[in-house]
């Protein structure tokens, strides 16, 4: 029997959608070992988070108001103190999951799974699969430690739909963050408003790489497919480095993971890290002027064009569908 | 500034796709491929080498240790490294499926410690492992303030708080940190004018590239006169005992089902209509 604590991502008093994969491996966590799970909600808002989290089968919520912005230093030591009794504690393998989550396994002395694809329990063990080498390789492992600590790939878990009931709601005291803490001090936090579809949970995604060579192309040529679709845009780790677009749109090993029913790279080579990005989408398209480019091991359709040409064209074509 | 750079040495990651796993499942094979440096830990030295020296004349104005951990040949990797720049290297060997982020942070934070380090700048993931932990274990185990996936670091004129700017999921946040800190680096770290230490000229840009310095001939000549320490994991005080246990690898499934070239737009709209039914 394992019980699993849910550490919710808050934002803007609303739990993010990744925290709702976060609770799918921890209801099939709980349901394989016979164990039950809670949600704990931090952070600024977390409150009201809390609330928006009671009606997916949590034996309890639990929330603990931080402000100052989020930084693992002062999320820590309450996750930690929140986390007793509980045999795996979890969150999504976000920004936020990937930087605090190491964090409270290192006070709890806990191995850590980190991005697992999917989670299986045999026997007593608990098996946590996961992407390697760039998604070359899985790997499947256990850990040893009695506290286990484990982010998930937001792709590879489907969001937990509500399930009805109304789990309790209770305060929990937050605990100093002490001199670690004290030697840190959000400045100032920017973040990308966009009216599409998030990057990581959209049915379309669009990327546009290098060869789109400025950021008014991004614009101009590549955006208005990306609104036809309804997709959500991305781009490579060229185009963000050229200062093209924000780097929350980068996708690959070093970016944002995405399985989208449809996935369009435009101008982009498919280098090994990117494809670790994308590779898990379900029909990917290539529009790209060299027919050798290494993103045709992985297309089921290759169209062999200009992007300047083939991307205007393919918008009104799409335009003429709806 | 005294700055410890963890230095993995990995499979060549641009040729990930060509490791093979073993036939029952135990082991992950890269033969025939070279062994590299972490190109991730290869972001963050360069990030560190910039924060060690004044960019317009390279000269060097702190220190640099690297750290293995990794068998006899990792010391090339620390070789390497000191070819960049690096004044110091310390190798412990090990075999690398003892390894995990655990026993590795372990480590680090025990030579940060007996270093007396300003900063330990570590590569955000391993590009064979992929997991993104030890940086921030060693964080705490140090009890230090973390900096994940930093874009862009300015120090004061000290070198003992630090402007980081970093990347998050949502956008970037900027904080202030007073060391000693660690820091992982994002893509980003290498542009042009991602690092101000307060002693390189403020309108000094390094060149634009995607990676990190080249070492000439000569680098790598006079890098084999720099000292390399062993070290074993009782020197440190470390018990090596992994709490990740992998029971089995395995490829991915290949994916299904050929390329299909189209000639024009309005083929591949209507394959994606009618075939493939996803627009
Ligand atoms: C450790 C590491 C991590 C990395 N992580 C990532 C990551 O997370 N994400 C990522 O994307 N990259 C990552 N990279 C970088 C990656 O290796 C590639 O350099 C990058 O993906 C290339 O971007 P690109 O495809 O836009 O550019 P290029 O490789 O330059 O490709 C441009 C493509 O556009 C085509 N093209 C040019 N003009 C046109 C035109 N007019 N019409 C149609 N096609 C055209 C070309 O044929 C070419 O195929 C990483 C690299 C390293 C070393
Ligand atoms: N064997 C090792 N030797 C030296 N540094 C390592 C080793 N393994 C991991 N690291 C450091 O820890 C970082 C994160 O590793 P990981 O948690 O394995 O993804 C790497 O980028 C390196 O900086």
């Amino acid at each position: 029997m394992t019980d699993v604590l849910v550490v919710a991502e808050v934002s803007e008093g609303q739990p993010r959608k990744a925290t709702l994969s976060a609770i799918s491996f921890a209801k099939a966590v709980a349901e394989g070992t016979g164990g039950a799970f809670d949600i704990l909600s931090i952070g600024d808002g977390a409150e009201s988070a809390a609330g928006a989290l009671t009606g997916f089968g949590a034996r309890k919520v639990l929330h603990t108001e931080i402000g100052g912005g989020y930084v693992s230093e002062t999320f820590a030591p309450t996750v930690a103190a929140a986390a007793g009794g509980y045999g795996v504690v979890t969150a999504c393998a976000s920004s936020f999951g990937k930087d605090l989550l190491p964090r409270v396994a290192s006070k709890l002395d806990a191995g850590v799974a980190s991005d697992i694809s999917s989670v299986a329990v045999e026997g007593g063990d608990i098996l946590y699969t996961r992407p390697m080498y760039a998604g070359n390789v899985f790997g499947t492992l256990k850990i040893t430690t009695p506290v286990q600590v484990v982010t998930v790939r937001q792709s590879e878990f489907e969001p937990a739909a509500e399930s009805g009931g109304a789990s309790p709601v209770e305060a929990f005291g937050a605990v100093d963050g002490g001199d670690a803490a004290g030697r840190i001090e959000v400045v100032n936090l920017e973040v990308v408003k966009s009216e599409r579809p998030g990057l990581t949970e959209a049915d379309v995604v669009v990327s546009g790489g290098r060869s789109l060579k400025s950021a008014e192309n991004f614009e101009n040529v590549l955006e208005p497919l990306v609104d036809a679709l309804n997709a959500a845009m991305g781009a490579s780790r060229a185009a963000v480095d050229a200062g093209y677009v924000p780097n929350d749109l980068q996708v690959g090993q070093t970016g944002k993971v995405v399985a989208p029913k449809l996935y369009i790279a435009v101008g982009i080579s498919g280098a090994i890290q990117h494809l670790a990005g994308m590779k898990g989408s379900k029909t990917i398209v290539a529009i790209n002027k060299d027919r050798e480019a290494p993103i045709a091991q992985v297309a089921d359709y290759f169209l062999v064009a200009d992007l300047f040409d083939a991307v205007p064209a393919m918008t009104e074509e799409v335009k003429k569908l709806k | 500034m005294k700055i410890l750079v963890p230095v993995k040495r990995v499979s060549d990651p641009e040729n990930a796709n060509k490791v093979k796993v073993s036939g029952d499942g135990s082991q992950v094979t890269a033969d025939g491929l070279e062994y590299t440096m972490n190109p991730f830990d290869e972001w963050s030295l360069e990030a560190a080498l910039r924060l060690t020296e004044n960019g317009s004349n390279k000269e060097r104005v702190g220190e640099i240790v690297l750290v293995s951990i990794g068998p006899a040949d990792a010391s090339q990797i620390i070789r390497k490294g000191l070819a960049m720049g690096a004044e110091r290297g310390i190798h412990i060997e090990a075999e690398d499926e003892n390894l995990d982020s655990h026993v590795v942070a372990q480590v680090i934070a025990a030579i940060a410690k007996e270093e007396n380090v300003d900063v330990v700048f570590l590569g955000k993931q391993s590009a064979d492992g992929d997991s993104n932990v030890a940086g921030t274990k060693v964080a705490e185990m140090l009890g230090w303030p973390l900096v994940n996936y930093a874009m862009s670091i300015a120090t004061d004129a000290e070198g003992k708080t630090f402007t980081v700017k970093r990347e998050l999921d949502f956008g970037q946040q900027t904080v202030k940190v007073t060391g000693p800190v660690v820091f992982t680096s994002s893509d980003r770290i290498l542009q042009p004018e991602s690092v101000k230490n307060g002693v390189t000229p403020a309108d000094f840009a390094y060149p634009e590239s995607d990676g990190a310095r080249h070492t000439p001939i000569r680098n790598i000549m006079q890098a084999k006169k720099k000292p390399i320490d062993q070290k074993s994991f009782a020197d440190l005080g470390v018990e090596p005992k992994r709490v990740n246990e992998y029971v089995k690898f395995e490829l991915p499934p290949a994916r299904s089902g050929e390329t299909t070239f189209v000639e024009s737009v309005a083929e591949l709209v209507e394959k994606l209509h009618t075939d493939a039914k996803v627009i």
